[in-house]
């Protein structure tokens, strides 16, 4: 049978024998967090507690204004020791709230309190889902809550879930799969309930067939999901290009999911939604897949959210003596990070440490004008164009070609015989567009 | 040879060039269009580098602007005194008396001073750095070190030295405020060539978190403060800053007891 998949992209090298073998490992709690303000797309929130409050673990502890954004929880019992500025995984620094745990209880659920979820009503699942500061655990962090809620004029007919996992070396939704298909399965249900549709579609790239075996044995017994095995290519798992291979729409330039009825979830979220509904679990946990071959034993960590990336390592056997770099994400879209002490967000799925050999530093070269960026690039820009505008500050330039429209894969930087950092001149291009509509 | 064709051609080429050549004068007898000469003497007073500091295209746009009377004469910051007034007399116009602004770079964190966080390997120009946490330097606030200030500077007047700090030379800066916009940071600012006591930091971080990571911070402890009387000196956001509206002494630092020497005098005596 032929898979089915998207148009141009790109086929990196997968390194996903590291941790696809392994476990899901639950990790001790940490002796402290630091819970970043802002972790998703939308307005920050604002904290609602003080400097030396004390904090129970699954306590609300920040909330923001406004429809699109998510609310915050503490991940552990304890102290608020103080809310300051510390490293933000994203690269830049942002308000936290640092929390030192006094060894109280521990958040758990009271098997008793299992919520039937099939009573509750459209509105009254959403708003748990929002309660629980769900967000999109894919990398984007989109918050959950307001996917669920499509303005009324735009139909929802699919709801797909994002097994793909595209990104090379992470293997956290891999796991989940194969380990907690039960429950990815109930949160797919509730989501369709919430959405108002019959039908949904699992996109797994075909590179995971033990996954694909486990969903489709687990999803057999419920109406209208369906397994659907993907051409392994990069970046499948990015919405729009998931979209286009599971059921062949195109989302329009500057449109989102909803406006062509569909509506995308990743793997994570659909355990996240789970959880909230039934056990009222906030979401103060997730899996993290520590890899790659700067790490002593790569692993699949269910760690608390603020815990230092530091600790998570250490808990991987710690750094081995050539390890050169360390990202948050995947490599081709994954934030390189500068210290250890930033703290695990909603949207780290992973945490990648390579070695200098894996992570060269290459040579930039001038423009071939090849075009090997242009038949990489998913969205079918000319990121050598935009590029190139960008370099010559053109950025009303960039903005005609296209550069809005980018999704940051790193598509055309892999592709790139010159080594030219098309992607990252592109993003300066964006940042500068938007500042110029600001003024 | 068959000479009729040869006159032929050249009789009605000759012809035909020869009614262009009418239709062309006439046209530009009839189409004229009346520029204001004073335009063109305004343009040539201007300093004609296009740098922008006006907000219009260019000293072009800027003359024609002014000639029209929709700006005063304090758009151009660039031009010398003695150019403005003469274009002053020519428009009718009252000669404002602006002060010269140059640039001034509130950062000492060089390479020797900032601690160095990690290896960059990314696009060496400082918006490129920004995407990556910054760059190699450790602070947060200031100078990143790869010369997007430099880069556009259409005078010559900015350049890198030997600690990766940019340096103004003051003589050759026209206050045209281009490296103030493409500085990331918002290091660099604009003062009169007359004020000379700065506090060269833009740590905004607690003393403490400034100090760890540069020896030159400002750690706001308000000794500066206490020292001047005049009320010259205030903290805000845990960095000292001077006002020079209330600053009596112009080239005179109010105390050698600043612990991380972040106050510096800056520029000759005098200066004009």
């Amino acid at each position: 049978m032929k898979l089915s998949t998207f148009k141009k992209g790109v086929h990196p090298r997968e390194y996903k024998q590291f941790a696809e073998n392994k476990n899901i490992e639950k990790m001790g709690l940490p002796k402290e967090v630091f819970v970043p303000l802002i972790q998703h797309i939308g307005t920050p929130c604002t904290p609602i507690v003080k400097k030396r409050d004390v904090v129970k673990a699954g306590q609300l502890i920040g909330e923001g204004k406004g429809f699109i954004s998510s609310k915050i929880h503490a991940p552990i019992s304890g102290v608020v020791k103080t809310i300051d500025n510390f490293a933000h995984p994203n690269g830049s620094s942002g308000q936290m709230i640092h929390i030192v745990g006094n060894g109280e209880a521990d958040w758990n659920a009271d098997p008793a309190e299992n919520v039937d979820w099939e009573k509750l009503s459209k509105e009254e699942l959403i708003k748990k889902v929002n309660d629980a500061g769900i967000v999109g655990m894919g990398g984007a962090a989109f918050p959950s809550h307001v996917k669920l809620q499509p303005p009324k004029d735009k139909k929802i007919d699919v709801f797909i879930i994002n097994g793909c996992e595209c990104e090379p070396y992470l293997t956290a939704d891999h796991r989940m799969m194969v380990e907690q298909a039960e429950e990815i399965i109930l949160g797919v249900r509730i989501i369709m309930k919430a959405l108002d549709v019959t039908k949904a579609l699992i996109g797994i790239e075909n590179n995971k067939p033990d996954a694909i075996e486990i969903m489709t044995k687990v999803s057999q017994s419920y109406n209208g999901i369906t397994i659907l095995p993907l051409k392994v290519k990069y970046p499948q798992g990015a919405e729009k290009m998931l979209i286009k291979a599971a059921v062949n729409r195109e989302v329009p330039t500057g449109a989102l999911p909803m406006d062509v009825g569909a509506v995308v979830n990743n793997v994570g979220t659909a355990i996240g939604v789970a959880e909230a509904v039934v056990k009222n679990k906030p979401l103060i946990e997730r899996v993290v897949t520590v890899t790659g071959d700067g790490v002593k034993e790569p692993k699949n960590v269910l760690a608390r959210i603020g815990t230092p990336f530091r600790e998570l390592i250490e808990f991987c056997g710690g750094l081995k003596e050539d390890a050169a770099k360390i990202l948050m994400g995947g490599p081709m879209m994954g934030v390189t990070q500068y210290t250890m002490d930033v703290p695990v967000i909603k949207a780290t799925s992973g945490i990648l440490c390579l070695s200098r050999k894996s992570a060269p530093v290459l040579e930039e070269y001038a423009c071939l004008q090849c075009g090997t960026c242009v038949n990489a690039c998913p969205m079918n820009l000319l990121p050598t164009r935009i590029s190139r505008a960008v370099d010559y500050s053109k950025f009303e330039m960039a903005e005609q070609l296209g550069a809005m429209n980018c999704i940051e894969c790193g598509c055309c930087v892999f592709a790139c015989p010159s080594n030219i950092p098309i992607v990252q001149k592109i993003r300066i291009g964006k940042l500068k567009i938007n500042e110029l509509k600001k003024s | 040879m068959d000479y009729t064709s040869l006159a032929q051609a050249v009789l009605s080429m000759g012809g035909i060039g020869l009614v262009f050549a009418l239709l062309l004068a006439l046209a530009n007898k009839k189409l004229k269009v009346e520029e204001d000469p004073k335009i063109e003497k305004v343009e040539d007073l201007l300093p004609g580098a296009n740098c922008g500091a006006c907000g219009l295209p260019g000293c072009s746009a800027c003359a024609v602007a002014l000639v029209n009377g929709k700006v005063d004469l304090s758009i151009c910051p660039v031009a010398d005194a003695s150019d403005l007034e003469e274009i002053g007399q020519l428009l009718g116009l009252e000669t404002v008396d602006t002060k010269r602004q140059v640039a001034v770079v509130l950062c000492q964190g060089g390479n020797t001073n900032v601690k160095k966080k990690a290896e960059y390997d990314g696009i060496k120009t400082c918006l490129g750095a920004t995407f990556a946490s910054g760059g190699e330097r450790a602070c947060n606030y200031g100078c990143i070190g790869y010369g997007d200030c430099v880069a556009v500077c259409p005078f010559d007047a900015i350049h890198m030295n030997k600690e990766g700090l940019p340096v103004v030379d003051r003589n050759k800066c026209t206050g045209c405020n281009n490296c103030v916009l493409a500085c990331p940071r918002n290091v660099i600012e604009l003062h009169p060539v007359s004020s000379h006591v700065f506090v060269l930091c833009n740590n905004k971080d607690s003393g403490k978190n400034a100090r760890q990571v540069c020896k030159t911070a400002c750690i706001a402890c308000k000794i500066c403060v206490k020292a001047d009387e005049s009320g010259g000196f205030e903290v805000k956001d845990n960095l000292a800053f001077v006002d020079h509206t209330k600053y009596d002494k112009e080239y005179e630092i109010p105390t050698e007891k600043c612990p991380t020497k972040a106050i510096v005098i800056v520029g000759d005596k005098g200066e004009k």
